[in-house]
């Protein structure tokens, strides 16, 4: 299977840094209280990471913008989620 | 930016470019806001036009609008692990002008309509998101946006901000999306030259072909695949219902994977260069879930509004439909002299309910849940049509009556008669 990061390598970003424009809310919560963490599984970007010691971690520059991890958060409503500013983000050479 | 507008219109998809076009052309003062570097930027589409909702708009869109390959030929797979059952519609019909039907690659189209949008008189801002909407107790007055400054008023904001509308949904016009209303949609672009794909595919001099694909690519999921060609390109994608993504615990790439490796699939995008991979929601909660369509000062239109018909993978035409009606909407209203009141905009949610748009989310109304609620169409099925039609057309010697034995003896083990009866309405019902 091709990695996800392959695939997204062949994507355009413009990357707005230290602005990211999902987060967690709170990371105990992640770690603690959601044991599916479906996020790590359904972000067609891979952006959310399982770690070993079970918290979840989140790295918002290969997103797409679909906004799955936001809906998909149904249990605890622990993403804060919002476009990236104006210009920023993904930006689809084709659609 | 201290301009008063007669209509802010927030998106430049296919809902909100029609919204905008027609208010512009009809000699109103509109102001578009598109988030994206340009109009298109974040734009993610099969993509298939359908020419009845644009031509209703611009007539003569086929003069200049990028179409990449008009459609010839549409082909229904039910796919098994290594096979599939297929039906195919291919009609000469289709490959005259004025054609009906046209992929297209939505960056580029959405830029050209947005500049038709421009050419009409509409003031277009790219590289601005609108963050919430000024609000005077009920009433919609304007937008803020991430611009210094960056408050816009007017008369009217149509929220055309497609399928996650965070605006809607700050403002409590909708609540969160669930996840069993949203198809998660993942797809990659691969190139190919334009004879090998002509070849491959049977067709010549434009024309092109879709594929619709359901059965065990989804896994046991409610969803479909596609593939659709474009004139250098072909789109492969995949989409299931978000609530089955995360039952399923499947990646969506890995999804993909699966389905680009299908023995009856890898042959079609052999040796293509992959050069884009996209996902998008769709809102597929149909008519139990279009939210309210209007208020005092705003309307939905397009994918913000659940305007899907997924059963006939359709939403593009509904956008540009539904962008359509709020438009004139306004300008009748304008026209009569009447204020943007809810009471007075109810007449947009009038003209949705009586136009294609909404009589089909209608009919299609139980769909999503019998879909939701019956994994059996998506894995049993397909597999015992596969099976059959192995078993039919294998010639091995057993008489044909004993073969026919043999099927119906695997679909009654498999989904029992009252099963098999019970399914059978269940489908028709869903059609009526």
């Amino acid at each position: 299977m091709m990695r996800v990061e392959e695939r997204l390598f062949q994507n355009r970003y413009r990357v707005d840094p230290g602005r990211a424009h999902i987060q967690i809310t709170d990371p105990s919560v992640c770690t603690v209280d959601c044991h599916s963490k479906p996020c790590t599984f359904c972000c067609p970007a891979g952006c959310y990471t399982k770690e070993g010691d079970g918290r979840v971690t989140l790295i918002t520059d290969g997103c797409m913008e679909c906004g799955t991890c936001r809906i998909i958060c149904t249990e605890f409503r622990n993403i804060q989620w919002e476009y990236p500013r104006g210009g920023y983000g993904i930006l689809f050479k084709f659609g | 930016m201290n301009e008063k507008f007669d209509a802010i219109v927030v998106g430049a998809g296919p809902a909100g470019n029609s919204a905008a076009y027609t208010l512009a052309k009809a000699g109103m003062k509109v102001l578009q806001l598109e988030r994206g570097e340009t109009p298109g930027s974040k734009n993610v589409q099969g993509a298939i036009l359908y020419s009845d909702a644009l031509e209703r708009i611009i007539p003569d869109f086929r003069d200049d609008a990028p179409l990449e390959r008009h459609l010839l030929e549409q082909r229904m797979w039910i796919l098994d692990d290594e096979s599939y059952v297929g039906n195919t519609y291919r009609s000469d019909a289709f490959n005259k002008p004025p054609y009906n039907r046209y992929t297209i690659i939505r960056t580029q189209f959405d830029k050209w309509f947005s500049g038709k949008v421009q050419e009409a008189g509409a003031m277009v801002i790219s590289e601005t998101t609108v963050t919430d909407l000024h609000m005077d107790g009920n009433r919609v007055v304007g937008v803020k946006t991430d611009r210094t400054g960056g408050s816009v008023y007017a008369d009217v904001v149509i929220l055309a901000d497609g399928v996650n509308s965070l605006l809607a949904k700050k403002a409590g016009f909708h609540p969160e999306l669930r996840p069993k209303d949203v198809a998660l949609a993942v797809k990659e672009i691969h190139f190919l030259p334009e004879e090998t794909i002509d070849s491959r595919f049977n067709v010549s001099a434009n024309a092109g072909v879709v594929i619709e694909m359901a059965g065990k690519i989804t896994n046991g999921m409610v969803g479909t695949g596609f593939l659709y060609t474009n004139r250098e390109s072909l789109t492969i994608g995949i989409g299931c219902l978000l609530s089955d993504f995360r039952k399923h615990g499947i990646a969506p790439y890995a999804l993909l994977d699966k389905m680009k490796d299908h023995p009856a699939i890898r042959p079609l995008i052999e040796g293509g260069t992959m050069k884009e991979y996209t996902a998008h929601l769709i809102p597929e909660g149909g008519y139990h879930a279009v939210p309210p369509l209007y208020g005092d000062g705003w309307m939905i239109v397009g994918d913000a509004a659940m305007f899907v018909n997924s059963v006939h993978r359709e939403g593009s035409n509904l956008a540009m439909t539904t962008g359509r009606l709020a438009a004139e909407t306004m300008i009748e209203l304008t026209a009569d002299d009447k204020p943007m009141t809810a009471k007075n905009l109810a007449r947009y949610h009038e003209k949705v309910k009586t136009s294609f748009v909404m009589k089909d989310l209608k009919k299609y109304k139980d769909m999503p849940k019998v879909l939701e609620n019956n994994p059996q169409f998506f894995t049993a099925y397909p597999e015992l049509l596969n099976r059959a039609a192995h078993e039919l057309l294998t010639v091995d010697g057993v008489e044909k009556k004993a073969k026919e034995r043999s099927i119906r003896r695997s679909f009654v083990k498999s989904r029992s008669w009252t099963g098999l009866m019970g399914d059978a309405v269940k489908l028709w019902r869903a059609f009526q």
